[in-house]
């Protein structure tokens, strides 16, 4: 019999400890079988975030490099500088991206960094149990918003992959999410390419994924699928946010 | 040649390829040094990173790939660097961080302080660990300690810490750099992608108390090691002494002249000189409370190397303190007043 379908050799034979419905088991997957595809495992370091997906390198089967919370365009760059012909990614949260990592990230982007990010969007705090995350959404309830986050007590959902692309630095940015085939289809090409723009030595790629949290958004995983597509996408639209490709 | 620049220029003989730093007064001359010249050696890396924390994370990063990476600042910086540093000392990961001090708490001022014996002799960071910490007292010392630092950094995988302060980084005294050893490291830690091998991470995480606790220990162990093997002082006219002042840095050179001053005047005092202040030469000071019945701990800031003098001591001898805190550099003549003091008393 023919074999169609199975893991990626770049996913270790480990089950997710991630929740049903969850994310990122699925951009895991995408991001595995992307480097699988370009054939860089060899020579490809990732940089897993303080958050759910803190113990990545349980299931990367690549060289890794856990980050402090919200550090991980330091120390990317860090490395990326040391070893030039390596591809280095990062992996983080909303939180640790956008809120404790505002800095870090937006400056390894305005220098340009030849690093590749993936930007986790669930507009919670997952790991700590669901408190407001930078990305919650006005009205949203989270450990932190009883009542739902308002703008005067709480400020404003930050759209920071729209703020990055403003950077000369940044060459490529785009929206992506995971809560549909067609959705996960996108997202993985939108991976590949931030890859290869690195491999091209472009300049510094992201990739925001849109990733359901049905445990802190208290829904079933099918009703956080849809929830993704009828109410974040409204606040985050998907799509190519900024592709330099063009300029060459 | 100028303090600052020295450490630059003793950090690049060592090896160093990766600088990351933050402007900070008093240290600027030395990321200034290391923009220039970092840039004239080969796989040299300069960042002028967005803040101090991303400097010592950019320096993790380095330091993991396999680059001698070193940073550096003043006492506020040294603050906002200790998450960084904890994760360098739980991570294993060499790394060389000078903290040229300068008046404290706060932003307090930048003048020349030894405020941060504390911070920089208890880990600094949270956490239970250590790091290696070299005091010196010359533009010339700031050269070899630099680079002992690269080597004990490899040796321990451990972060060193260089601390001086604005006195020592902006002083300028005749120097030499003398031939650097050759790098010793285990290449095991390394990242530098899989390759044709198995795929390996560094991470502090361990969920697992029972691991997390084996992980301390280990840590632990290797501190006992530093603890045995790395201890350095000089002594400075203890042979006939009947009061030793104890003194590391800038005050430790202050100490010197007064010490001259007072044996002029027939007073028999002398020096202990801690180069590592951790670990502290507890047992050398132990020793010599046999022959002395007294010692004047001196520092700039309001007695923290005394409480390590005390616990050295265990009350075998009679221990006294004078300090400046705030930037106050203290004269020779001023010291030596106090040893005469101390002596009539």
């Amino acid at each position: 019999m023919k074999k169609v379908f199975s893991r990626p050799r770049t996913l270790k034979d480990v089950p997710f400890h991630y929740c049903s419905g969850c994310g990122h088991s699925i951009t895991h997957r995408l991001i595995a079988e992307v480097i699988d595809e370009l054939g860089i495992a060899d020579r490809t370091i990732g940089i897993p975030p303080a958050g759910c997906a803190v113990i990545a390198y349980n299931y990367f089967d690549i060289d890794m490099l856990e980050a402090p919370h919200g550090r991980g365009c330091a120390v990317a760059t860090g490395m990326k500088r040391v070893l030039p012909d390596r591809i280095i990614f990062s992996y983080q949260g909303d939180g640790d991206l956008a809120a404790i990592g505002t800095a870090e990230t937006f400056h390894a982007a305005n220098r340009g960094e030849n690093i590749t990010v993936l930007f986790i969007n669930n507009a919670v705090y997952g790991m700590t149990g669901g408190q407001m995350a930078p990305t919650t959404l006005l009205g949203q309830t989270s450990t932190t918003t009883p009542p739902g986050r308002t703008a005067v007590l709480d400020g404003h959902p930050v759209h920071f992959s729209e703020v990055l692309a403003t950077l000369a630095g940044a060459v490529y940015v785009e929206r992506c999410a995971v809560n549909s085939p067609a959705n996960i289809a996108r997202a993985k090409r939108a991976i590949r390419k931030a890859f290869q723009y690195q491999m091209q030595d472009r300049g510094f790629s992201l990739v925001e994924i849109l990733s359901q949290c049905p445990t802190n958004w208290k829904m079933r995983p099918t009703d956080a699928c849809r929830w993704v597509d009828e109410v974040m996408t409204k606040e985050f639209p998907l799509g190519v946010i900024k592709d330099l490709q063009a300029k060459g | 040649m100028q303090g600052n620049r020295v450490i630059g220029e003793a950090a690049i003989r060592a090896g160093c390829r990766f600088y990351a730093g933050y402007p900070i007064t008093p240290q600027n001359e030395l990321t200034e040094y290391m923009a220039e010249h970092m840039r004239k050696v080969k796989g040299g890396v300069f960042i002028q990173a967005e803040s101090e924390l991303a400097a010592i994370n950019m320096v993790l990063g380095a330091s993991a790939a396999g680059a001698r990476a070193m940073t550096s600042s003043s006492s506020p910086g040294i603050s906002l660097k200790q998450e960084g540093i904890s994760s360098l000392a739980a991570d294993e990961l060499p790394a060389v961080i000078v903290n040229i001090m300068r008046g404290g708490p706060g932003l307090g001022n930048i003048l020349p302080s030894q405020g941060d014996y504390f911070q920089a002799t208890r880990g600094g960071g949270h956490g239970d660990y250590r790091t290696i910490v070299l005091a010196p007292a010359s533009v010339q010392e700031l050269a070899d300690l630099t680079m002992d630092a690269f080597d004990l950094a490899d040796r321990y995988r451990n972060p060193v810490l260089l601390l001086a302060d604005g006195m020592m980084g902006q002083m300028m005294e005749p120097v030499e750099f003398r031939a650097p050893s050759p790098r010793q490291y285990r290449e095991e830690y390394i990242l530098r992608g899989k390759g044709t091998g198995k795929s390996r991470f560094i991470r502090a995480l361990i969920l697992d108390a029972i691991r997390m606790e084996e992980h301390n220990w280990k840590l632990y162990r290797k501190y006992q090691v530093i603890a045995e093997e790395e201890v350095r002082f000089e002594t400075f006219w203890t042979d006939d002494a009947e009061i030793l002042i104890v003194a590391y840095g800038t005050a430790a050179r202050i100490a010197k002249g007064a010490i001259k001053r007072s044996r002029e005047m027939g007073i028999a005092v002398g020096l202990i000189r801690p180069i590592t202040l951790w670990p502290f030469p507890g047992e050398v000071i132990r020793r010599f409370a046999e022959e002395v019945g007294s010692f004047l701990v001196f520092e700039m800031n309001t007695g923290q190397m005394l409480e390590d003098v005390k616990l050295a001591l265990e009350g075998r001898a009679r221990v006294d303190f004078y300090g400046r805190p705030g930037g106050v550099i203290p004269t020779p003549a001023e010291l030596a007043k106090v040893i005469a003091y101390q002596v009539k008393r």
